[in-house]
């Protein structure tokens, strides 16, 4: 059993999103390890873009600084094993832009991600229709890391069967038609769009974008599989003058908002 | 699977958020099925004729073709189209699919201000409501095209992230589209984005290469040996190439934004620049993109907003990689002294886009014979770009 099939053992999971690099490379290190060890059960950890289409301000923001700290892909690579030398064993998540990861080199970008410690993929800018050029990638790794395909409210019935068919790992679906960023509400349609999507497969289903606090948190981990929290989360520990100790407590708070649920 | 290629070779394609696909999907669907209504033809064909003044005029620039010596150079007259470029050709034609999906809500990108002015336009014409986005670098050059955005009804949005120019304007539209995708359509101002804009606004903007085609026939009795225009995305290149594309005597030149010069690193030149301008993903689209080492996109610099991108549309990249096409640049200093040349030779004051055009032109023409002829793509008029010239003349 991989990581990823693991971490699905009881479920809902949690899975915090956090960029390496912010508010500087040391403290996301350190960050991330804390999440890890008090309660999330998988990392999305971002890599940073110029130009990042599909976030909102907090993420926007974040990245930038990131970059501006001089965050590059090869130091975040390097950062990934730090985590596992750390002691991290939860699956960690590679979310970031298609464009950096080309310029990286694809293949070599997989094998090193792989050899790093990494156990998968978000790349939000590559749909179904682009991503044949990095599946056929990762068939060089031995461990054959999935790419997370994602669905939205608008996905059609015909793509949700189509890009359910082929997913591995999990299922990323966005909980909302819009970018990444706090929400105060969640949609009452949820319940439905998650049912649409579990028609056409039996992979987990973890829905993101907009999910701020252990409440809203608790109330979609009724519904699905893994609970994806991301502007809120760099929100708080990047605002907090102790950003490891805000992390520890973040990730026991969601926690413990999901763990009646777990079984 | 796509109704139209939706590849130029290895560029192009549909590098966006899933959320966004099933509105690509219905966008190319709408296209495909206009494409084959007479009725939508003839709408568009008429608001051409009796709201943009179309055809615009083919122009025979006497003296600038005597003080050069050279060729004899022609102007295709986009700068009188109305709203002051060849971007309302797209514009309006963009408007009627979204008056045919029934949307009602246009968000638009704006470098140089005349698409947004062209985007209002159309909005204002048809009824449908219209944000632009525009950096704030962009706003404080182009000044007199946010009163006119505004003057038309549009709300007009500062872009205050990363370098605040073009490129920032297009990551705020494609948020906004992605927001309010329901009832929104994203009216992209260039040849460039996910598939099916690339073929669209080329589409839309043939218009300039079809007439252009005609009258060279007609007024000079042949047709050009060289066809020249400026490219930002590639929308007024890829309109006039388009008419001469199966020419294949007729050479074809697009010119980028050769900024500071090439050497300086400030510049828009994605071919003229090979340590940085590399093949990538931007925007939705593969092509060649001004990039660092990590794949981070690059600051760009013009003197022209509408030509200070950092990626090229991706027919370009093809007709480039085919050798149909050749790419140069002109430098900021170039362009400026085209403008004042075409100003006093001409009586035609263009558009700083423009005049990268007319600096090869400048170049190019003495070194042809005098019954060669050149013709080059007035993409449009200079007006908004005025404060910029006094200042960078002084
Ligand atoms: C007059 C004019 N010419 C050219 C351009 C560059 O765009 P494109 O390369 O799409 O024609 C612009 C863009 O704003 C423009 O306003």
């Amino acid at each position: 059993m991989n990581r990823i099939e693991t971490a699905f053992q009881k479920k809902p999971i949690f899975m915090p999103y956090f960029p390496l690099g912010y508010p500087d490379l040391e403290t996301s290190v350190n960050v991330i390890e804390a999440l890890a060890k008090n309660g999330a059960d998988l990392i999305e950890v971002g890599l940073s873009f110029s130009d990042p289409l599909a976030d909102g301000p907090v993420i926007q923001q974040a990245t930038q600084i990131a970059l501006e700290k001089g965050i590059t892909v090869k130091k975040s690579l390097e950062a990934v094993k730090e985590l596992r030398n750390r002691g991290v064993d939860i699956p960690l998540i590679l979310m970031g832009y298609y464009n950096p990861m080309l310029a990286y080199g694809l293949e070599r970008f997989i094998r090193d991600a792989v050899e790093a410690g990494a156990d998968g993929f978000i790349v939000p800018d590559l749909p179904m229709e682009e991503s044949d050029e990095f599946v056929e990638a990762t068939h060089a790794s031995p461990l054959q890391p999935p790419l997370i395909q994602m669905l939205a409210p608008t996905s059609t019935d015909e793509r949700m069967e189509a890009i359910a068919r082929n997913a591995k790992g999990f299922i990323y679906l966005v909980s909302v038609t819009g970018v990444t960023g706090e929400r105060r509400e969640i949609s009452n349609d949820l319940g439905e769009l998650i049912n649409r999507v579990r028609a056409h497969t039996s992979a987990p289903v973890c829905v993101g974008f907009g999910i701020s606090t252990p409440e809203q948190a608790k109330q979609i981990g009724q519904l699905a599989d893994g609970v994806i929290v991301g502007s809120s989360c760099v929100k708080m520990i990047g605002g907090s003058p102790k950003p490891v100790e805000t992390a520890k407590q973040f990730a026991a708070e969601f926690r413990s908002a999901l763990s009646e649920l777990r079984k | 699977m796509t109704l139209l290629p939706h590849k130029f070779g290895p560029y192009g394609g549909q590098f966006v958020p899933e959320t966004l696909m099933p509105a690509l999907i219905e966008l190319e669907e709408a296209f495909v099925a206009a494409r084959a209504d007479a009725a939508f033809q003839t709408e568009f064909n008429k608001l051409m004729a009796s709201f943009v003044g179309r055809p615009t005029p083919l122009t025979y620039a006497r003296r600038l073709s005597e003080k050069l010596g050279g060729a004899q150079i022609y102007l295709k007259r986009e700068d009188l189209a109305h709203t002051g470029a060849h971007k309302i050709n797209n514009a309006l034609g963009q408007a009627l699919l979204v008056k045919r999906m029934g949307k009602r809500r246009i968000v638009a990108e704006t470098g140089a201000g005349q698409h947004g002015v062209a985007s209002a336009t159309a909005a204002a014409l048809l009824g449908l409501e219209c944000v632009v986005y525009m950096g704030e670098v962009d706003i404080a050059r182009q000044e007199p095209n946010v009163f006119r955005m505004k003057l038309l009804g549009a709300e007009v949005r500062p872009v205050s992230s990363g370098t605040k120019t073009l490129k920032d304007a297009i990551n705020e539209a494609i948020r906004d589209w992605v927001t309010n995708v329901r009832d929104t359509h994203y009216l992209l101002g260039s040849a460039l984005g996910p598939h099916p804009y690339p073929t669209i606004v080329r589409e839309f903007q043939s218009v300039i290469g079809r007439e252009a085609r005609e009258q060279m026939l007609l007024d000079a009795g042949c047709l050009p040996d060289t066809v020249i225009a400026c490219v930002g995305g590639g929308s007024n290149a890829i309109g006039v190439f388009s008419g001469f594309v199966n020419d294949e005597q007729v050479e074809l030149i697009g010119v980028e934004a050769g900024g500071s010069g090439i050497e300086t690193g400030k510049h828009a030149a994605r071919f003229g620049d090979p340590s940085r301008g590399r093949v990538g993903v931007i925007h939705g689209t593969r092509t060649y993109v001004l990039q660092d080492e990590d794949g981070q996109i690059a600051e760009t610099h013009s003197v022209s907003a509408g030509l200070d991108y950092p990626a090229v549309g991706p027919e370009h990249a093809l007709m480039r990689d085919n050798e149909r096409a050749f790419y140069t640049s002109a430098t900021d200093e170039e362009a400026l002294s085209a403008f004042q040349t075409l100003c006093h030779t001409e009586g035609i004051i263009p558009a700083l886009e423009s005049s990268h055009a007319v600096a090869e032109v400048i170049k190019k023409a003495p070194t042809m014979r005098k019954d060669q002829v050149i013709l080059v793509n007035l993409s449009g008029r200079g007006d908004k770009d005025l404060n910029t010239v006094i200042k960078e003349l002084n």
